[in-house]
């Protein structure tokens, strides 16, 4: 098995001191040596936020890209060269709010990507604004008084629309994420795990508060029931559920149809275009 | 022979695009020189709509505002464009509309006669061939050729349609028609400017396309998906133009040549995506094709009004290229060379085309497909070592690899970076010195740039400037202007940014002739090379430019 300390790279890690972050990124070093990767097999694509910096303190191939946008970028990224691990490494609200759009239909294109969204129920680097995932009734800047509308459930959502793999992991429990990362990047088609990030800085509550309020999901779960996956989703006990929702064979996965019937390759492995097919094409605008 | 201009009018709906793109094959196929185009609501069924053929013997790819032969499919349309209609030219109407006119009551014969008001379009086209001189023959085995899969009596019945058409007009023509279009030797591609685009990024190796459908750039990538499996170019249709930019620009970073097309409000949304390209340093190709705005504007409509907006889209500051092609032929080797410049440079190029060039069908003699070639940037990862991205060179090109392709790690970072591609916050020396090495960019690209094209600029006294698509209409108005005994000449750009090192004549008059009111891009001239204007043709009403438009306006705003 290939080491963890492939994957280290010598650049100052900007993240609060603390911050669960740092979990998360040894958590994925061990889940890329644990797959046997080598640095260049991987790119890591984010948009803007704290998650979004992580690509730079991973030894790797990495597409730092705008606000929201990491996942369009991927995909055209796995269009080009499906033979690269592509992982999309966002926020809750690189994500889910700037770049909704985006999550909701890559689900319905399923590229053979990885989504890690580093939830914290927060806007930290602009300093403590509520994301889309903040509780009700949660104090943040700018709604000091509470915020008065509800968080979206994007595991629910995704397994309503069959997104074939859905997890959720916590920062706060190591091992078993970087089980579930290994798992998610091992599935074809796009998968996409929801990672509980507690914000030691601008969060409501200390890590403690949510490890007391973490549940495992147990074994007696079948992740390929989609009814009982999207109860254990919607589920509103105080508890916070974590481990594979959802995972179903992936159907049609995007653009493999083009590569299998027309290309037989990746596009960046094509000839150039030859002139004649050009020519040939231009016949056809030549009446007679 | 003079040139004939027959103009179709009608609703949507009504067959006005059928009648008009199958007698733009029919004339062309005949060996004829056609320019056609077509100006329509926003609407599919109902308004009223109008396709103009131009026909001739040579090349003259501009519309003209008269028409010699006006065929309406019904009275609406007939009272909107009689107008139009020459001294000498005639009508072709549901109704009697003068003396010079044909009417033929398309719809009821065709229900009499047929059982169906769908053979209407039939019996007008008949009409025309009748009225044009044309031998009824060859335009017979297009009409077989036409409906061939809907079988043999529908096949029967149009061809009943088109002879009740042809002897209806030709018992009135025998004193009104004067035209005879007998076949000829020559041959043009007749083609629109949004499919010479799209195979012109064919041909510059372009391997995926992404948009969000937008009018009037939807014809690109319509046309190619229905050629995908042949070239070998993927297509998606992406969810917004934000998805399509960052789409084209994460295919581009991992090694193959991307595009994506829009019009003014999809551009606006893609403009995050444009600086971000102009800060990665990843290639990007993207097609604007302009329709009137500000906002939703005229969707269907032509206009030259994004100019200064693509000049300067993008927040911070980083080098883009502009090119404005004049007609499909020069559309299709501009894609080439916006690839080619766009991998170069490492930059965003942008191709300006507009409602007028994409849509409208013109006449090509020979494309010289091999004229333009692709060209790449290979870089050789063998004798590589330490490999930066972002490497700091006198150029300011940075070698490019693509990530995956070998051991050395691609990085690259939309915050300001150090040569690695990692975040930097060093204002002393790594974050000055990325922004200088970016710009420096642009010396080598200031020189890839063609000069404007010169037209009588030696003997001119007033010469006009102009851009993109209206080269055609500016050619033909210098003609009619020489006739009238003004010696006019033409400086016209289609690659515009970086503007190219120039030196205007000082001693001529200067107008600009432009699809836009405030004359964007004489404000960039006169910025650039210190000319003065003594006056600006302007179109702005969402037609096209034409040559009787701009000596009318030169005329009225010269008194």
């Amino acid at each position: 098995m290939k080491k963890t300390d492939e994957f280290d790279n010598r650049v100052e890690i900007q993240w609060c001191p603390g911050c669960p972050n740092y979990g998360i990124l040894n958590a994925l070093k061990g889940a890329l040596a644990e797959l046997g990767k080598s640095p260049h097999e991987i790119c890591l694509v984010s948009g803007i936020g704290q998650a979004a910096k992580l690509p730079h303190y991973l030894k790797c191939n990495f597409f730092n890209g705008l606000h929201g946008r990491a996942i369009p970028v991927a995909t055209g990224i796995n269009i080009a060269n499906p033979d690269l691990t592509t992982i999309v490494v966002t926020g809750d609200g690189d994500c889910y709010g700037e770049g909704g759009n985006h999550f909701i239909h890559a689900i319905r294109r399923n590229p053979d990507l990885t989504v890690f969204v580093h939830n914290n129920e927060i806007y930290a680097l602009t300093k403590g604004q509520a994301s889309p995932t903040t509780p009700l009734g949660e104090k943040r800047r700018l709604k000091m008084s509470g915020v008065e509308i509800p968080p979206i459930n994007m595991p629910a959502f995704a397994i309503m629309q069959d997104c074939s793999f859905v997890a959720r992991g916590f920062a706060g429990d190591l091992k078993h994420l970087q089980d579930i990362m290994v798992r998610s990047i091992r599935h074809r088609g796009m998968s996409y795990v929801d990672i509980i990030q507690p914000c030691i800085t601008w969060g409501t509550h200390p890590v403690s508060w949510y490890k007391e309020r973490v549940r495992r999901i147990g074994d007696d779960h079948n992740p390929e029931d989609k009814n009982s996956a999207l109860d254990i989703a919607l589920t509103k006990d105080g508890f916070i559920h974590t481990g594979v929702l959802y995972e179903v064979p992936s159907g049609n996965i995007f653009a493999s149809r083009f590569r299998k019937e027309v290309t037989s390759r990746p596009l960046t492995g094509l000839e150039i275009q030859s002139p004649e097919k050009i020519h040939e094409l231009l016949l056809k605008f030549k009446p007679v | 022979m003079d040139d004939i201009n027959v103009v179709i009018a009608g609703a949507a709906g009504e067959g006005v695009q059928t009648i008009g793109d199958l007698m733009t094959n029919a004339v062309a196929g005949q060996g004829y020189s056609v320019f056609s185009w077509k100006e329509y609501e926003s609407r599919i069924v109902g308004g009223s709509n109008s396709y103009s053929i131009r026909i001739g013997d040579g090349l003259k790819n501009a519309p003209l505002a008269e028409a010699d032969i006006l065929l309406a499919l019904n009275n609406k349309a007939t009272d909107k464009y009689k107008g139009i209609v020459k001294k000498t030219g005639i009508i072709i109407s549901v109704r009697k509309e003068g003396d010079r006119s044909i009417p033929i009551p398309f719809s009821s014969i065709a229900k009499k006669r047929f059982g169906e008001e769908i053979y209407a379009n039939t019996i007008a086209i008949g009409a025309l061939v009748s009225a044009l001189g044309m031998d009824a023959g060859s335009i017979k085995e297009i009409i077989r050729k036409t409906f061939s899969k809907k079988g043999s009596d529908i096949v029967s019945a149009n061809e009943s349609a088109f002879e009740e058409g042809f002897s209806l007009a030709g018992k009135e023509c025998v004193d009104m028609c004067p035209w005879k279009l007998l076949r000829k030797e020559s041959g043009y591609y007749v083609i629109s400017g949004n499919e010479a685009i799209a195979l012109g990024a064919a041909r510059g190796n372009c391997r995926f396309m992404t948009a969000y459908p937008m009018t009037p750039s939807t014809g690109i990538i319509t046309y190619l998906s229905s050629v995908q499996n042949q070239l070998g170019i993927f297509i998606e249709q992406a969810e917004d133009e934000i998805s399509a930019v960052n789409m084209a620009i994460g295919a581009s970073y991992a090694g193959i040549r991307s595009m994506t097309a829009t019009s003014g409000g999809g551009f606006a949304l893609m403009v995050e995506g444009i600086s971000l390209a102009g800060m990665t340093e990843t290639p990007l190709v993207i097609v604007l094709a302009q329709r009137p705005g500000p906002a939703t504007g005229l969707p269907t409509r032509t206009a030259q009004g994004d100019l200064l907006f693509a000049v300067h889209a993008g927040h911070g500051e980083f080098p883009k290229m502009i090119f404005a092609p004049a007609d499909p032929k020069d559309a299709f080797h501009k894609m080439v060379r916006a690839f080619n410049l766009a991998e170069e440079y490492q930059t965003v190029a942008i191709v300006i085309s507009d409602q007028f060039l994409a849509d409208s069908r013109f006449s090509v003699e020979d494309f010289e497909v091999e004229k333009t070639e692709p060209y790449f940037q290979k870089t050789d990862t063998s004798g590589v070592k330490n490999y930066r991205r972002y490497r700091l060179t006198d150029s300011g090109i940075s070698p490019r690899l693509y990530p995956g392709i070998s051991e050395h790690l691609v990085c690259a970072d939309s915050d300001e970076h150090d040569e690695y591609g990692h975040i930097t916050e060093d204002l002393v020396k790594t974050a000055p010195d990325m922004v200088k090495k970016r710009i420096a960019k642009l010396e080598g690209l200031k020189k890839s740039i063609l000069l404007p094209e010169e037209i009588a600029l030696k003997d001119a006294e007033v010469v006009f400037t102009g851009w993109g698509s209206t080269r055609g209409a500016i050619l033909e108005a210098l003609g009619l202007l020489k006739m009238d005994g003004i010696k006019a000449g033409l400086i016209h750009f289609t690659e515009l940014w970086p503007l190219p090192e120039y030196n205007f004549p000082k001693d001529k008059t200067y107008w600009s002739i432009e699809g836009n009111i405030l004359g964007q891009l004489a404000r960039l001239l006169k910025g650039e090379y210190d000319i003065h204007f003594k006056g600006h043709i302007s179109r702005h009403d969402g037609l096209p430019i034409t040559a009787d438009y701009i000596r009318r306006e030169f005329y009225e705003k010269n008194r």
